[in-house]
């Protein structure tokens, strides 16, 4: 399976054992979505619990909140992240403290979809990476698969969560691993262990990280489509890097976390979005906190840069392996 | 969880709208109303919203069964500003056929076209003064082919080309110029609906004789923004004109979605005290009517008009859509108010100011301008080919002066460049 595929199937599977989860978006319906995430399951589950809304990002969440109070699990899908902003307030005010404003009277148990990222020459709203935005929310828990498996078992963990998730989905490896070099041959995931997708239930519990690869000198904490990126750069570097795929950064992993930064001593960080206040900068003081007198050299980040995501220059923005490799030379330098 | 319901009570059911066609469908129209062309009255531009609620029910139409124009709302045009509005929208369309195909051979990532719906751009751009200032989405690229913005700049924008003035910063399409009076297009639905009315107040506020107008599709109309921009449009009495495009599809979700099975687009205008029409989109005399009485409304000081053009999305949302996979292919061909270059074109033929062999010359030289126009942009570059923009100029324009963050890492991506041994290397 791809990782469409994959996530269509985890709320296949949802929908067919517990019948309050229901799925709504623009364009989720009848056609199945533009990414075709959603397709068959109007035809399979009917439209009272597959359906179409009105382009309103705030009233799909706001709704999503009100059918969660009152013992649904929606899933809704946000048809790019780029396009959750106009939903902020709901997340941010209701979804993500209804549970703790009401003492656990009134619950949000919505996991909202979206695909999200660049790499597709989708210029600045098609491209965005804003899962630091919600990660620095608290009450919210953001998801983040890097394979079909994972995806799969991830989103049926978050259906099933009782807080509200985010779950967004890389949607430069929606069809298959991408290595980091944009004009190499695209991948398919039926030739990767992770597109091996189980057809029934099972799930991967949220706040628990993947080693990836075992290494001994630098550990690589990283999450979607910078795992490929990063595993690809390791092979060509030939550093013995430990790399960490995070899943969810809320709740992350921290035993996994310092358990392999206490063990390499190095430590770098690695995710597509800008810079600044990205959530590379939450787990660099985490490491700082709990590792320090492990470490041999300062934590890295490698990150997009801190510009809006160009259309045509956006393969000099987006953090390949050149920018990852120079980085993990330098950080081995010490 | 939920609970059962009452036994002795008759459990509620929730409705989902459907359009009444899918792929397949035999097509009938026969339901939509389509008033006669001269029904309509046309009220004094003075007159009070309030007077005139049946206009944002029914439909502002000039051109009749016979393609003559009649009624209240006939602007009386001369054919040879008939004759120009006729070329823009034929422009229009050449232009949107060459650039999809452009983008379908791989010169650039993305287009969209405005096939079925060219008077609207066309007809409103036409009845507006040059310097009003359009806050327009991403299917009114008929306002710059009329204010005769360069084609040559359009196409350099959609291949981000080292032509485009960009910089290729852009998704194509969306385009900037404040020269023209063309604010710079978001892809984020609807942002640009209150920013057209701030842009409005503003301009009242310094006493200036200019007004704003803006587009959105129908579906946009469920997005918060656009209700904000009703409320400060009603309450300050903005010199704006909001225009909705119901084109009838949001990509795959028919009108209904929108709220179209309860009540008219116009009649948004009703509740927050707005004026409101309801117009044939594929009328382009319609459209330049309403725009000018609803101009003429802003420009002495008689507040906004909500203009619903009531048109058809002939072509697919963008070249990433199929619109085969949820409406039927009957749709377009049936649609009841016609295609609007043809009913112009007919209404020009009917004068006797026109005739075929005339549209089709013009159209071979629509079709010749766009293709010269095109080779000439290509030699700027198309997208993906080679490194249009000086990578540096990334970082420009994120601030006013960048800031040390932004040098640094425009270092780092130089020396990245240097070490990366790219094909497009910086020349
Ligand atoms: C805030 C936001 N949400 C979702 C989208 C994705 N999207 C792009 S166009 C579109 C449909 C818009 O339909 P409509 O407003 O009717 O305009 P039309 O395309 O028909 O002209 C959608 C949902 C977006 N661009 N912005």
């Amino acid at each position: 399976m791809n990782m469409i595929q994959a996530v269509n199937s985890a709320m296949d599977v949802m929908m067919a054992r517990d019948e309050n989860v229901v799925v709504m978006g623009e364009d989720v319906g009848y056609f199945g979505g533009v990414f075709r995430a959603t397709a068959g399951l109007q035809k399979k589950y009917g439209k009272q619990r597959v359906f179409d809304t009105p382009i309103t990002e705030c009233g799909i969440i706001g709704v999503a909140v009100g059918m969660g109070a009152y013992g649904l699990r929606p899933v809704p899908e946000i048809q790019f992240a780029d396009y959750i902003y106009p939903a902020l307030d709901q997340l941010v005010s209701e979804a993500a403290r209804l549970r703790y404003r009401s003492a656990g009277e009134f619950t949000a148990p919505i996991t909202v979809r979206s695909p999200f990222g660049g790499g597709i020459f989708g210029g600045q709203t098609h491209s965005q990476s804003p899962e630091s935005i919600f990660a620095h929310v608290s009450g919210l828990k953001t998801v983040i698969p890097s394979t079909p498996y994972d995806a799969k078992g991830l989103l049926i963990a978050a259906i099933e969560d009782n807080d509200p998730v985010l779950f967004f989905e890389p949607k430069r490896i929606y069809n298959g691993p991408f290595d980091g070099h944009w004009d190499g041959p695209s991948k398919n995931w039926s030739k990767h262990p992770g597109g091996e997708v189980p057809t029934g239930y099972y799930r991967i519990p949220l706040g628990k990280a993947n080693t990836v690869r075992e290494g001994g000198d630098v550990t690589i904490l990283c999450y979607g489509t910078m795992v490929h990126v990063c595993q690809n750069v390791v092979k060509e570097t030939g550093v013995d890097a430990e790399i960490i795929d995070l899943r969810s950064i809320v709740p992350v992993d921290i035993a996994a976390i310092e358990e392999s930064v206490t063990k390499t001593g190095r430590c770098m960080i690695v995710h597509e979005a800008t810079r600044t206040m990205g959530f590379g900068a939450e787990l660099s003081a985490l490491v700082q906190e709990r590792c320090f007198y492990h470490l041999e050299a300062p934590v890295t980040r490698v990150t997009g840069f801190d510009t809006p995501y160009p259309h045509s220059l956006e393969w000099a923005y987006f953090p390949g392996p050149v920018r990852i490799g120079e980085a993990l030379k330098n950080i081995m330098k010490d | 969880m939920a609970s059962e319901p009452r036994a002795n009570l008759k459990p509620l059911s929730l409705h989902v709208p459907e359009p009444k066609f899918r792929p397949g469908d035999e097509v009938d129209f026969s339901d939509i109303a389509v008033p006669a062309a001269d029904a309509a009255k046309r009220p004094d531009v003075g007159a009070h919203p309030d007077s005139f609620h049946e206009l944002a029910y029914g439909l502002v139409r000039v051109l009749d069964q016979d393609d003559r124009a009649v009624g209240q709302w006939n602007p009386r045009l001369d054919p040879d500003m008939l004759r120009r509005m006729l070329r823009n929208m034929a422009m229009t369309r050449a232009f949107d056929e060459r650039m999809f195909r452009a983008q379908r051979q791989g010169k650039t990532s993305f287009y969209m076209k405005s096939t079925g719906e060219e008077a609207v751009a066309v007809g409103a751009a036409m009845a507006l003064a040059s310097d009003d200032m359009c806050f327009p989405s991403y299917r009114q690229q008929g306002i710059l082919i009329t204010r005769n913005y360069p084609m040559i700049e359009m196409m350099n924008q959609i291949y981000s080309n080292k032509g485009d003035k960009l910089q290729g910063k852009q998704l194509p399409i969306m385009y900037s110029s404040r020269e023209d009076g063309f604010f710079s297009i978001s892809g984020n639905l609807a942002t640009q609906y209150p920013q057209a009315v701030g842009w409005a107040m503003a301009s009242a506020a310094k006493g200036d004789t200019r007004i704003a107008a803006t587009w959105c599709g129908e579906g946009s109309t469920a997005e918060g923004d656009f209700h904000s921009a009703c409320t400060f449009a009603s309450v300050y009495r903005a010199p704006v004109i909001l225009n909705v495009v119901n084109n009838q599809w949001a990509i795959s979700s028919f009108s209904g979605f929108a709220g179209a099975e309860a009540t008219t687009f116009a009649a948004r205008a009703i509740g927050y005290g707005i004026a409101g029409l309801r117009v044939d989109g594929n009328d382009a005399l319609a459209v330049y009517a309403a725009t000018l009485w609803a101009a003429e409304r802003a420009r002495t000081n008689q507040g906004p008009t909500l203009i619903e053009h009531f048109t058809y999305r002939a072509e697919g949302h963008s070249t990433s859509d199929d619109p085969t996979g949820y409406r039927s292919a009957q749709e377009y061909s049936n649609w009841p108010l016609g295609d609007p270059v043809t009913r112009l074109k007919d209404h020009l033929i009917a004068l006797g100011e026109w005739d075929e062999t005339r549209q089709e010359e013009m159209d071979r030289e629509c079709a010749d301008e766009v293709r010269k126009t095109q080779k000439e942009a290509e030699k700027n570059g198309i997208l993906g080919h080679g490194l249009h923009q000086p990578l540096d100029t990334l970082f420009e324009g994120v601030y006013e002066e960048m800031p040390w963050h932004l040098r640094e890492q425009q270092q780092q991506m130089m020396a990245e460049e240097e070490a990366s041994g790219r094909p497009w290397a910086r020349k």
